[in-house]
C-alpha cells in the first residue's frame, strides 16, 4: 500500500507527529483521535485503494461521514501518500485544501465532502448500488460514522434499506465514544442487526481485533463494526 | 390528453434501454410505471421505500460511481423535504442528477397543502448550477426529459404538472421562444401558463415570450424583446409569484425597467376543490391575468 511518491514509509507511530502539524481545531480533538486506530487499520490493512489508483472504478471506497475533527483522516491520507505532508500545517487556512471539514473536490483521496452529519451512509448506499448495477462486484464500500451521528434519521433510512436490499458490499464502522445524547437501548449493534445487518462490536483501539472484525465474512448482508473507544467525556 | 407524468416512465424506460449510465431512483411513488423496466434492468431501477433523504443521498452515491440518476417523487418530497441532501449530496459533492417532480404547485387541490410545492423553483434558486425545465405540454415534457438526461453530469430539475397548454411548441432546452410580438410590453409565460397568457393578452399590443427552461434564465431573449416592446415586463409563472423577478432584473440591470411578477401567492390558501378553482384564486386565470397585465402595461398596450 505504499506509494512510489512517498520519500519514506510512515508507520502508525508517525501519526501523532503528523497530527501535531495541524492546529486550530482543538475543540474537535477528541473527535479526531477517536477515529485514529480505525482509520489506520482500514488504510493500512483493509482498503484496496492507493494514491495512483484513486480514480480506478474497481477501488474500494471509504466515505468519511463523520467529517468533524478530520486531523486523523488527513494524517492517515498523508502517511499513505494521498496528500503531501507539507499540506498539514496549513490546516484550516484560506489557501489550504484541508478544512476543518473535508471537501472531496479539494482533498486527494477523499470520496465525499462531509461535516453535516448523516450524509455519508446514504451516499454509501447509493455507491454500493451503483457499483452493483455496473457489475463491479469486487469493490467494498465503507462509511465511517460516529455514535452520536447515528442519531440522524437519514442514517436510519439507510440502515433500514441496506439490510433487506442485501447490500453485502456495504460496510459501516461506527466509532462509539459514547457521545450520543441518549444511549441507544439495546446497544448500537442491535439496531443494525434488527435491520438484517451482520454486526460485530470490538475494542476500537485494538488493531488486530479491528482487522478481524473488518474482514469477517458476512454473505448476503451488509456489515457493521462498532468500534468502542474511551468516552468523549473521559 | 395524457399528462406529463404519464410520459415520464415510458420515456425514461426507453432511456434505460438505450443508455447503460441511466438509473432510476424512486421512493414508493411512481413505481408501477417502472415495473417492467425494473425486471429488465434490476440494478438500475431502485425503490428505496418512503425515505426521501435516502432517495437523494443514494442518487448522489450512484452518480459518484458514474451513473446518471433520475430521481422522482412529488415536488414537496423531492426538493423541500430533503433540501439539505439536494444542497450537499448533489451540490457540494459536485455530483449530478435529474430530479423529476410531479404534483407541482397544486395539481391535487383536494390533497391540500402537504402535497403542494409552489416554492420549489425559488428554493432551487438558492443553489448554484441547476438547470430548471418547466414544460407546458406532455410532448415538451418528453423532449425536456431527454435533454435533462443527456446533459452530462449536470444538475437538472424537471417540473411536471397536470396543468398544460392545448398545443405543444418546439422546445430546445435552453431558449425562450417568441410567440407574439407587440410594442407595449413583454409578457413571459412559463410552461403551463401560456394558454392563459395568450388569452389574457388577446388584443393587447404586447410581446409574449414562452419559457420552458427557466434556469439558466434566457436574459438575452428578454433583452431583445424589450428593444421593440419597451421595458415593461410581466412574468407569469405557475409557481411562487416573483420567483424569476431577480433574474429579469439582472437581465435589464442597465436600463430603466419595471417588472411585475405574477404566480402563486405566498399565503396558504387552505382550500381543497379543483385545480381551476386554485388557478382563479391565485389570479392566474385568463380574466384575472388580463386585468393585472392590462393594468400594469397601461393604455399603450391596448390596440
Amino acid at each position: 500500500m505504499t506509494d512510489a511518491t512517498l520519500t519514506h514509509t510512515y508507520t502508525y507511530a508517525d501519526l501523532p507527529g503528523l497530527m501535531s502539524l495541524m492546529t486550530g481545531d482543538e475543540k474537535h480533538g477528541p473527535a479526531a483521535t477517536s477515529t485514529l486506530d480505525v482509520l489506520w487499520v482500514l488504510y493500512d490493512r483493509v482498503l484496496r485503494v492507493s494514491p495512483k489508483g484513486r480514480e480506478d472504478p474497481g477501488r474500494d471506497r471509504f466515505l468519511l461521514s463523520k467529517g468533524h475533527g478530520p486531523m486523523a483522516y488527513y494524517a492517515v491520507l498523508a502517511a499513505k501518500g494521498f496528500l503531501p505532508v507539507e499540506w498539514l500545517p496549513g490546516f484550516g487556512c484560506y489557501d489550504s485544501p484541508l478544512g476543518h471539514h473535508p471537501d472531496r473536490t479539494l482533498v486527494p483521496g477523499a470520496e465525499i465532502g462531509s461535516g453535516s452529519l448523516g450524509h455519508g451512509l446514504p451516499i454509501a448506499v447509493g455507491t454500493a448500488l451503483g457499483l452493483r448495477a455496473q457489475g463491479l462486484d469486487e469493490p467494498r464500500v465503507w462509511a465511517l460514522i460516529g455514535d452520536a451521528e447515528l442519531d440522524e434519521g437519514s442514517n436510519h433510512e439507510a440502515i433500514a434499506f441496506a439490510g433487506p436490499a442485501g447490500l453485502d458490499r456495504l460496510h459501516t464502522v461506527v466509532v462509539d465514544n459514547a457521545s450520543a445524547a441518549y444511549a441507544r437501548p439495546g446497544g448500537i449493534a442491535a439496531r443494525f442487526e434488527a435491520a438484517g445487518w451482520s454486526a460485530l462490536t470490538v475494542d476500537g483501539r485494538d488493531h488486530d481485533a479491528l482487522y478481524a472484525a473488518f474482514t469477517a465474512p458476512h454473505p448476503g448482508r451488509p456489515h457493521v463494526v462498532v468500534a468502542r473507544v474511551e468516552p468523549k467525556s473521559a | 390528453m395524457d399528462t406529463m407524468r404519464d410520459r415520464f416512465a415510458p420515456v425514461v424506460t426507453r432511456l434505460l434501454d438505450e443508455d447503460p449510465r441511466v438509473a432510476v431512483v424512486l421512493a414508493a411513488i411512481g413505481t408501477d410505471g417502472f415495473a417492467e423496466a425494473a425486471r429488465r434492468h434490476p440494478g438500475r431501477v431502485v425503490d428505496v421505500g418512503i425515505r426521501e433523504q435516502l432517495l437523494v443521498g443514494a442518487a448522489a452515491g450512484l452518480a459518484l460511481t458514474g451513473l446518471r440518476p433520475v430521481v422522482h417523487t412529488f415536488a414537496s418530497f423531492l426538493v423541500e423535504r430533503p433540501f439539505e441532501q439536494v444542497k450537499l449530496d448533489l451540490g457540494h459533492q459536485d455530483a449530478g442528477a435529474v430530479l423529476v417532480s410531479a404534483a407541482a404547485s397544486f395539481d391535487w387541490p383536494a390533497g391540500g397543502y402537504t402535497h403542494m410545492a409552489p416554492g420549489d423553483v425559488a428554493l432551487l434558486d438558492t443553489l448554484d448550477g441547476w438547470t430548471v425545465h418547466v414544460p407546458g405540454h406532455p410532448d415538451e415534457a418528453e423532449t425536456l426529459l431527454r435533454h435533462a438526461v443527456a446533459a452530462g453530469d449536470d444538475k437538472v430539475y424537471v417540473r411536471l404538472s397536470v396543468q398544460a397548454n392545448g398545443q405543444a411548441l418546439p422546445v430546445d432546452g435552453e431558449r425562450f421562444r417568441t410567440v407574439r410580438e407587440g410594442r407595449s410590453g413583454v409578457v413571459v409565460a412559463v410552461g403551463p401558463m401560456l394558454d392563459a397568457v395568450l388569452a389574457a393578452t388577446e388584443g393587447l399590443d404586447v410581446t409574449v415570450l414562452y419559457a420552458t427552461t427557466v434556469r439558466p434564465f434566457d436574459g438575452a431573449a428578454l433583452r431583445r424583446a424589450t428593444e421593440a416592446a419597451g421595458t415593461d415586463v410581466v412574468l407569469v409563472e405557475p409557481y411562487l409569484a416573483g420567483t424569476s423577478t431577480a433574474a429579469a432584473n439582472d437581465a435589464l440591470s442597465d436600463v430603466p425597467h419595471r417588472v411585475l411578477g405574477l404566480g402563486v401567492g405566498r399565503q396558504e390558501l387552505r382550500r381543497y376543490g379543483q385545480l381551476e378553482e386554485h388557478v382563479a384564486a391565485h389570479g392566474l386565470d385568463a380574466r384575472s391575468l388580463r386585468e393585472r397585465i392590462g393594468g400594469f402595461a397601461g393604455a399603450a398596450a391596448r390596440v
